[in-house]
């Protein structure tokens, strides 16, 4: 039985591990090679691809653009979930469950779908092609998520702990601050891991809603497509450079990651 | 405003939508509603009711002019009397 | 939790509302301005109803383009549930092993989208991709950019490598909540491995499940990124699904207004899909 399920999981882990192998192994390989012989490991390793993505101009800034957004859009979308998680969480109020069920359906409303309008909107607004606009766009699905997986930690505090704190004088910016947010720290460590991971992934809006100024990396990604073919050796040094972050922030949430989903809030 | 494009119909529509939402709430506030069980398969507030009659309304719309080539209005009145069935015995 | 009534509860959520009006509920009015005009230019537009619904639900493309999703949809959901469950049912429950498991794990899900479709592009060429040469020195002809077949079940692949992995994530934490005593109590009676899978842990996780069926489903009815990169809609159509669809009707052939007429019955679709299965899980955790 314990044989079964380690050979389950280590095939499954190797199904998931065997494609980003191979992105490694072709970024490593100079285009010579990749097109030339065919082999599992890299015969002439050489960091070429990496070193022209780190000295030509555009690679560094599109990778400077998304984060630039990701982070405008996590700060904004935490900043106000988080007073409207505890009302959730707190209160009952004239049409509450219709608004939180309105807010979900933006987390599964299709990009596709609000394209044009976003374009016409933030070209009228004067936001068109900076990162404000793709951070704005993003909060369609990032805030609801927020709020979603806020209101699930902070359920989990016990109400006596506000009302002790009202009675020991604190006024509620004090209260929510200095006790309240921490206590609910991993929930929005987990939180900060989604709104980050969602903006980070997406690419429809992203790509529309920008044009030079703030072209995101994934946009850059295709100048590696170009009239003689494409530069695959590039293109699979730059896909190994996006999953950097990712991996980063998964490591720093670790623990937490599991605590978010076992509320089921994703 | 203008990159928005308005027409008259569609400007009536979300006016009437939204006259909808602040009637709700004013009814809420003088008078809230309870939970019940009425010929809906669920227990629905007054609020739930109106989200079903018109989400199912815009479902007919569809419907209607998917399957049939007759005048669209012919099924808004038949809608505007199911959402005041539904709210009232749903 | 007994909540306290208070209407003033409202400021609170007044900055999420504002901020999810300008993004959600202007755009949607405008999709709805535009759903019943013919627009030619800013300044050129006629006021047409209904035509458009009218021609887009009788639309053959549009038809095919939804059986196509519906298809992929539930074939996502019929190999990754249950996937996911097996998984996580493998997964090591305690020791140095639960971090660095996890972390692999959950890998896919932070890869950007587009380049998940780059990935799999790498893995699965006839010329350079491991999984192609592979196949193909097998003597299993396989070409994904040529035969409709490969390309439909590449990108079922790479959904199933790149999302699979939330259903087990999902799982695995719902089986961690299930007390030691469950367990004791089965081993007592002399239950079968079935047995304790049929009525302890399939039972307890039946609340996490219904948000994983929702999360899948709803995800892969709007997949863009991953089969525009990897097939670009092709050969032919064959993995053009709806939000693709939509896409090329609205920004390569700009043909704003039935682009808009389809977004609003798609957005009805997610809409009343969205609605059932919050019914479900909101009911499920009053019970």
């Amino acid at each position: 039985m314990e044989r079964t399920k380690k050979i389950g999981l280590i095939v499954y882990i190797l199904f998931l591990m065997i494609p980003i192998y191979w992105l490694i192994n072709l970024s490593l390989q100079p285009n010579r090679d990749i097109l030339g012989s065919f082999s599992l490991y890299p015969q002439n390793l050489t960091f070429d691809n990496y070193r022209r993505i780190f000295t030509e101009a555009g690679w560094a800034r599109g990778y400077l653009n998304s984060l630039i957004y990701v982070i405008m859009n996590t700060v904004i979308s935490i900043t106000v979930a988080l007073p409207a998680a505890y009302a959730f969480s707190r209160y009952k109020f004239i049409g509450d469950k219709h608004l939180f069920f309105w807010l979900l359906t933006n987390r599964m409303a299709p990009p596709a779908v609000f394209l044009l309008p976003f374009f016409q909107l933030y070209q009228t607004v004067g936001i068109f092609d900076m990162h404000i606009a793709v951070a704005l766009a993003h909060c369609l699905f990032s805030i609801p998520l927020a709020v979603w997986i806020l209101e699930g930690f902070m359920s989990g505090v016990p109400k006596e702990i506000d009302e002790t704190a009202y009675i020991d004088g604190y006024s509620f910016p004090r209260f929510f601050v200095f006790i309240f947010i921490p206590l609910i720290r991993s929930g929005i460590g987990v939180a900060v891991f989604f709104c980050f991971m969602f903006s980070w992934v997406e690419l429809l809006l992203a790509r529309t809603l920008t044009s030079v100024d703030a072209r995101p990396i994934s946009v850059v990604m295709t100048r590696s497509i170009s009239a003689t073919g494409v530069d695959w050796g590039l293109l699979a040094a730059a896909g190994v450079l996006t999953l950097i972050p990712g991996a980063l922030v998964i490591y720093f949430v670790r623990n937490n990651l599991a605590r978010g989903f076992a509320l089921g809030r994703v | 405003m203008d990159w928005m494009v308005w027409t008259l119909p569609s400007a009536l529509f979300f006016a009437t939508i939204a006259l909808m939402l602040v009637g709700m709430t004013i009814w809420e506030v003088v008078q809230p509603s309870t939970f019940r069980r009425g010929l809906l398969p669920l227990k629905t507030t007054r609020g739930d009711r109106l989200f079903i009659a018109l989400l199912s309304s815009a479902w007919f719309h569809l419907g209607w002019l998917g399957l049939t080539d007759q005048p669209v209005w012919y099924m808004t009145i038949f809608c505007v009397i199911w959402l005041a069935a539904v709210l009232r015995w749903g | 939790m007994n909540k306290v009534e208070n209407n003033r509860a409202w400021f609170f959520v007044l900055p999420v509302l504002v901020l999810v009006a300008f993004s959600a509920v202007i755009p949607l009015m405008t999709v709805v301005n535009y759903s019943i005009q013919d627009i030619l230019d800013p300044h050129t537009r006629f006021f047409v109803g209904d035509e458009w619904f009218r021609e887009m639900l009788r639309d053959s493309q549009l038809q095919s383009a939804l059986g196509r999703q519906l298809i992929f949809s539930f074939s996502v959901l019929a190999i990754q549930i249950p996937l996911g469950i097996a998984i996580a049912l493998c997964m090591p429950t305690r020791g140095i092993w639960v971090a660095i498991t996890l972390v692999l794990v959950a890998l896919p899900l932070l890869v950007p989208w587009n380049v998940v479709g780059t990935i799999w592009q790498l893995f699965a060429r006839g010329d350079i991709g491991l999984l192609g040469v592979t196949l193909n020195s097998l003597g299993i002809e396989y070409n994904y950019t040529r035969g409709s077949t490969a390309a439909w079940f590449t990108v079922l692949a790479m959904d199933v490598w790149h999302w699979t992995s939330l259903v087990v994530l999902l799982c695995y934490s719902g089986l961690r909540a299930i007390p030691d005593a469950y367990y004791q109590a089965a081993r007592i009676d002399g239950a079968s491995r079935i047995a304790v899978f049929r009525y302890i842990q399939l039972p307890r996780l039946a609340g996490v499940l219904t948000i994983a069926v929702l999360l899948r489903f709803m995800d892969s009815f709007m997949i863009y990124a991953e089969p525009f990169v990897l097939t670009g809609g092709g050969p032919g159509s064959s993995t053009t699904f709806l939000s693709q669809h939509l896409a090329t009707m609205a920004i390569a052939q700009f043909d704003v207004s039935r682009a808009a007429a389809f977004s609003l019955i798609y957005f009805l679709i997610i809409l009343a899909i969205s609605w059932v299965f919050y019914t479900i899980i909101t009911r499920a955790t009053k019970d």
